[in-house]
Parts: structure tokens; C-alpha cells; sequence
């Protein structure tokens, strides 16, 4: 019987007899990778921040003003008498600046805590969009004839011999003088869709869209690995149509591998946003990006090098809670690949 | 081998000419032209019209496209249109070495800290040693160029002042067949260290990574336990027979990277003001230079295609039971 039985169903028959369901088996030995853990508990503190550091929640469907939360001032609000104060400043009027303003008089504090939203965001939607079309793309490949799979692999070769980083930048040159200059029709929705949204919704486009081959061969290849099993021949025997067997059987057993490597890449997205940002074609000032804001304190690293460490200690932070958190992912998802890579 | 050598190079052509065409298309698709310069540098209709004339920009598309491959497969990549002075081929002449010099510096950095690291986790599987080199990995890949770079700046270049903090220290002129450095320089190597470590710290995780994963899978190999029956020493063992193997991957990888590395120092280049291709990459697109983004776009697609070739070479070479036919 444990013979036949997919992995995922011979997991969770191992767990029934010690009397726990599979996920709370995962999810006890992700629990003991204490460093994980803390990662973890530091991205969940980090989305609310995210969340909170505005109103915005509140008067999503009341059509308000978001008014500033968490954060002590809007991160676009100058004071011109106070211009690139120091940490710890306190204004005449009673205002405090606990990390400083920036060269515009903006409070730096608040400009990183809105700075969150950007890349969590780029995060979440880049490995989404990613995750999707590289797993139904893999997982059409891996469970079609070797014909129809070796032209869906040979295209992804294809596009692998790409300059990706090229064609991101060509796309957000692109994003930035349509928006600049307006099109009608179509266009005009999706730029003041991207306006809305200070600029990301284009980014999210450029770099979703390009980064899904690494997941495609990902998905083929566990893909291939399962569709000879018995319990994919199981199914077609009392005769599951090729979706479900692809949906119901093959898709929960390619997915842990496949959400874990894409924890992994999501610290890449945040380096191209940042990235983008930094040499200009990322987010609309003065939308706050972490790589927009150090891209403008770096003119100052002489004598204001406090205004790029904050936004560089946040980036550095949260990619790495990301790298911990994939890493614990990834062990306790499968213990057999502890270690390797 | 060679046959197969042989049909991989002509797999890129389609690669490198679908490269030029989508390049072509979407930098003509941007918005606004090469010489609409604002206020009062913009210049008459009758000039623009001449200028566009001069560059076969009046043709149509089609014909302008098979004009510019007509060129590129001569050789030439065309004139740039802001520099009057230089040829694409001119500036990537200056410019690719640079981003080659970096790229090459910093792989070899990856691999003097990389491999040792590895090597001493792998050995202390699962102890302290693994633990902490791991650890150190992690931060290593976790640390994006942009923060690393500035903060290198503030702290050697600028807090210390041991160290230049812009511009590479050798210019096209002193490079020997115009691609290597002069090795003997002290400015240049003084300017090439902080941008090199900028890259080779993330390089040197990743290849500790990997080779720490791929020697502990190796010395579960048949052979590792009979070089130790026979008595060898550990060292013998490990730096012998079990590296050798383990370091396949390593090794294949390594074109991807650098590939990788060239095509992604931007960032670096902007940062520590290095006159490399990603530079002139960027300032071209926001110039609208047709014939240097698409020169540029170009010697990165080769670059991919050399090292996707090179991976599947190096693979055949290293590990005589892979066969191609």
C-alpha cells in the first residue's frame, strides 16, 4: 500500500502513526531551526509594518487620505528648515527626527518604514507571478509527449541565452516614458493603475515576467521524477482526465520544492528593485524604495553616511531573513536535501 | 565531441539574432528619438530631418533592421549617435575590458575564499566549523552589491582613506592585447580591490555552497572508502581523490557566472564610477543610442551563449562518463 502511495499521501500516512498531520510534521521540524524561526517571526513583523505604517487599510473603501501610523511623519512631508539632520533631532516646534531627515528635510525613519511596502511587495508579486507561470509551464512540459516537452524545454534554452537584465531595463525605460507621456486606451488604465501604485505595478510586470524559466526546469524536472510512479498510474487507471491527474496528484507533490526554491530567489527580486531603483528606472519618487533612498544618500556617504546606512541595513536585513527562512523551508520540507546546496 | 561542439554553435545563431531582433524592436519602441534634445539645445526640424537621413533612420524599419545585420555581420556595430567621435565598436573596445578585468578578479577572489570555505565545512560536517561557515554563506549572498559597495567606500576609502574609492586605474590605452591589464600597476590594482570585493564576497558564499554540497556528496562515494582502507591520510584523501571530483560542479558553474557577473555589474560600474559596459549600457538606453544598446546587448548575449557552451564542454571534459553524440 505505502508502495503505491504518492509522497506527499506516504508523508502524511508516516505522520498519522505518529498521530500528526504532514504540515505539522514540516512545520515542527522548521520549528526547531531556531535562526528560521526568528527570520521568520522578523518578515511577519516586517509585513505588518508594512501594513500599519499608514492607515491606508483603514480608508482603503472610506476613499480617505491615508494618514501616517506607525510611521511619525508621510514620508513625503519636507521640512526645509531641518535639512539632513542628524539622528536624534528635535525641532524647535517639538518635532522629533529619531534617525534624521534626508536631503529634502524628509524624516528617514518614516521614508524606510514606508520603504517596506515596496519590497515586500516586489517580493510577494515577483515570486507569485513567477511561481505560477514557471509551475504550469513546468508541469505541462515534465507530464507531456517527449515532443510537445523537448520544444517547451528548448524554448526555455532559448530564452535562457537572453540578456534578462537587458530586457527588464528596455521594459522599464519603456513603462517610464509611456507614463510620462500618456497613450489612451488601454495604456492609460494600466499607467494610472501604475501612478496609483507610485510606480511598481510596471516593475512588478518587468520582473515577474522574466524570472520564471528557473522555476519552469524546476517544476519539469519534479514533474518527470513522479508521472512514472504507481500512484500516477493509479489514477489513470480509473480513468483521471491529464488535468486532474496534473492538479490533484502531481501538483501538491511538485509544490514543496518548488515554493522553496522559490523562497530562495525571492532576494534576488529585492535586489532588482532595489537595483532598478537605484540607477533611477524603479519606483516613482518620492515614492521611498530602500534602493531609491540610498541611491540619493550616496552622493552625500561623505558627510551624511547615516542616511544610507538606515535603508542599507533594512535591504541587508530582510534579504537575509529571507535566505534563513528558505533555507529552514527547504530542510524541513524534505530532510533528505539538508546540506546540499 | 566536436560534432557536438560544432551543432551547439550554430544552435546560438538563432539565439544571437532572435537577441538582435527583440532588442532591435523594443529600443525603436521606446518613446522619443536620439536627437530630440529639450529647450534650447533642441534642434530644427531641417537638421533632425538631415541627421535622421544620415543613420538610415527614415527607412522603414524592415530595411533599417537589414541594413544594421547587413553591418553587424561585416563586423561593424555602427557609429554611436552621441559621440560623434567613436564607433560602437570604439566604445565596447574601452569599455568590455573593464567589465571583463572586474568580472574575471572578482571570480578568482570567490574561489580563494570559496573553495577553502567549503572545504572546511564539509570536513566538519555538521560541527561547529560547518555551522559557522554556513552562517557566513548566508550573509555573504544575503549582502546586496549596493549596500556592500557604499559601505566599503565610507569605511576604507573614505574613514581609513587607504583606498581610491572611483574609477578603475587603467584605461584602454595600457591594456596588452587589449583586454589585459597592466598586472604590474599599483594604481591599478589599488582601484581594482574594493570593487572586486564588492562581487566576490556574494561569488565566494555561492561557491562555498556548493562546493561544501558537493564534496560531502562525493565522500560517500565508493572510491573515497577505499583510498581510506588503503590507509591513506585524511588530507590525502579530501585534497586527492574526493576534491577533484567535488569540484566539478564548481567548475561548471563558473561560466554561467561570469557571464552573470559582467552583465549584472551595473550596479558596481555606477557605484565605484567605472567607465564598463553597464554604464554606457544604461546612459545608451536613456539616450535613445540605437547602435550602442544594441551593441552592448549584443556582446552580453555572446557572452551567455559562450557560457552555456562552455558548462556543457567543461561537463564532457571533467567527467569522462558524460558523452555527447
Amino acid at each position: 500500500m505505502t508502495a503505491s502511495a504518492s509522497p506527499v499521501a506516504q508523508k502524511a500516512i508516516e505522520a498519522a502513526k505518529r498521530g500528526r498531520s504532514p504540515l505539522a510534521d514540516t512545520f515542527r521540524q522548521f520549528r526547531k531551526n531556531r535562526v528560521a524561526m526568528l527570520s521568520t517571526v522578523f518578515l511577519i513583523l516586517l509585513v505588518l509594518v508594512a501594513v500599519f505604517t499608514d492607515t491606508f487599510v483603514f480608508t482603503l473603501f472610506t476613499g480617505e487620505k491615508p494618514e501616517p501610523l506607525l510611521a511619525p511623519y508621510h514620508y513625503s512631508e519636507a521640512n526645509f528648515i531641518y535639512v539632513n539632520a542628524p539622528p536624534m533631532t528635535r525641532t524647535d516646534d517639538g518635532q522629533l527626527y529619531l534617525l534624521g531627515t534626508d536631503y529634502l528635510g524628509r524624516d528617514i525613519l518614516s521614508r524606510t518604514l514606508y520603504g517596506t511596502r515596496i519590497s515586500l511587495a516586489v517580493a510577494f508579486v515577483a515570486a507569485t507571478v513567477s511561481l505560477i507561470i514557471g509551475l504550469i509551464y513546468g508541469l505541462i512540459s515534465g507530464y507531456s509527449r517527449p515532443a510537445i516537452d523537448n520544444l517547451m524545454m528548448r524554448t526555455v534554452d532559448f530564452l535562457y541565452g537572453f540578456p534578462i537584465i537587458i530586457f527588464i531595463i528596455l521594459m522599464q525605460v519603456y513603462f517610464k516614458s509611456l507614463s510620462r507621456r500618456g497613450e489612451g486606451g488601454l495604456a492609460d488604465v494600466l499607467i494610472n493603475i501604475d501612478k496609483a501604485m507610485g510606480g511598481m505595478f510596471f516593475l512588478f510586470i518587468a520582473i515577474g515576467m522574466l524570472n520564471w524559466l528557473g522555476m519552469a526546469r524546476i517544476a519539469r524536472g519534479q514533474t518527470l521524477s513522479y508521472k512514472q510512479k504507481e500512484f500516477v498510474e493509479a489514477a489513470r487507471s480509473v480513468g483521471a482526465t491529464n488535468l486532474r491527474i496534473m492538479g490533484k496528484h502531481l501538483l501538491p507533490n511538485i509544490l514543496g520544492p518548488c515554493i522553496v526554491a522559490e523562497t530562495l530567489a525571492i532576494p534576488g527580486y529585492i535586489f532588482l528593485e532595489a537595483f532598478l531603483s537605484f540607477i533611477g528606472l524603479g519606483v516613482n519618487p518620492p515614492t521611498p524604495s530602500w534602493g531609491l533612498m540610498i541611491s540619493e544618500a550616496y552622493p552625500a556617504l561623505r558627510t551624511y553616511p547615516h542616511q544610507l546606512f538606515v535603508p542599507a541595513i533594512a535591504l541587508t536585513l530582510t534579504t537575509l531573513a529571507f535566505n534563513f527562512m528558505g533555507d529552514g523551508l527547504r530542510d524541513a520540507f524534505d530532510p533528505r536535501l539538508r546540506g546540499e546546496g | 565531441m566536436t560534432q557536438y561542439i560544432i551543432r551547439r554553435i550554430f544552435w546560438a545563431i538563432p539565439v544571437l539574432f532572435m537577441v538582435i531582433l527583440v532588442t532591435f524592436v523594443m529600443a525603436r519602441a521606446l518613446p522619443g528619438g536620439p536627437f530630440d534634445f529639450a529647450g534650447d539645445r533642441s534642434l530644427p526640424e531641417s537638421v533632425r530631418k538631415n541627421l535622421a537621413r544620415k543613420y538610415n533612420l527614415d527607412d522603414p524599419l524592415a530595411v533599417q533592421f537589414a541594413k544594421y545585420m547587413a553591418d553587424v555581420l561585416r563586423g561593424d556595430l555602427g557609429p554611436s549617435f552621441r559621440s560623434r567621435s567613436q564607433t560602437v565598436n570604439d566604445i565596447l573596445a574601452q569599455s568590455f575590458p573593464i567589465s571583463f578585468q572586474l568580472g574575471i578578479l572578482s571570480i578568482i577572489l570567490g574561489l580563494l575564499i570559496g573553495i577553502p570555505a567549503g572545504v572546511v565545512a564539509a570536513i566538519n560536517h555538521n560541527g561547529f566549523l560547518d555551522y559557522f561557515s554556513s552562517f557566513i554563506a548566508i550573509l555573504g549572498v544575503s549582502i546586496p552589491n549596493i549596500v556592500l559597495g557604499p559601505f566599503l567606500i565610507w569605511l576604507v576609502g573614505l574613514k581609513l582613506g587607504w583606498l581610491p574609492v572611483a574609477r578603475w586605474g587603467a584605461d584602454y590605452t595600457e591594456f596588452y592585447f587589449g583586454i589585459i591589464p597592466p598586472l604590474t600597476s599599483v594604481d591599478f590594482w589599488t582601484h581594482a580591490i574594493l570593487p572586486t570585493i564588492t562581487i566576490g564576497t556574494g561569488l565566494s558564499a555561492g561557491i562555498a555552497r556548493l562546493t561544501r554540497a558537493s564534496l560531502l556528496q562525493v565522500i560517500r562515494e565508493d572510491y573515497i572508502r577505499t583510498a581510506r582502507a588503503k590507509g591513506l591520510p585524511s588530507w590525502a584523501v579530501i585534497f586527492i581523490h574526493a576534491l577533484k571530483n567535488a569540484l566539478i560542479p564548481v567548475v561548471t558553474i563558473l561560466g554561467p557566472m561570469f557571464a552573470a557577473v559582467v552583465t549584472g555589474s551595473f550596479v558596481v560600474e555606477q557605484i565605484f564610477g567605472l567607465p564598463g559596459m553597464g554604464r554606457h549600457f544604461v546612459q545608451s538606453v536613456t539616450n535613445r543610442d540605437y547602435p550602442v544598446v544594441l551593441g552592448a546587448s549584443l556582446v552580453y548575449a555572446v557572452l551567455l551563449v559562450l557560457a552555456n557552451l562552455f558548462v556543457d564542454i567543461a561537463y564532457a571534459f571533467l567527467d569522462p562518463r558524460i558523452r555527447y553524440d
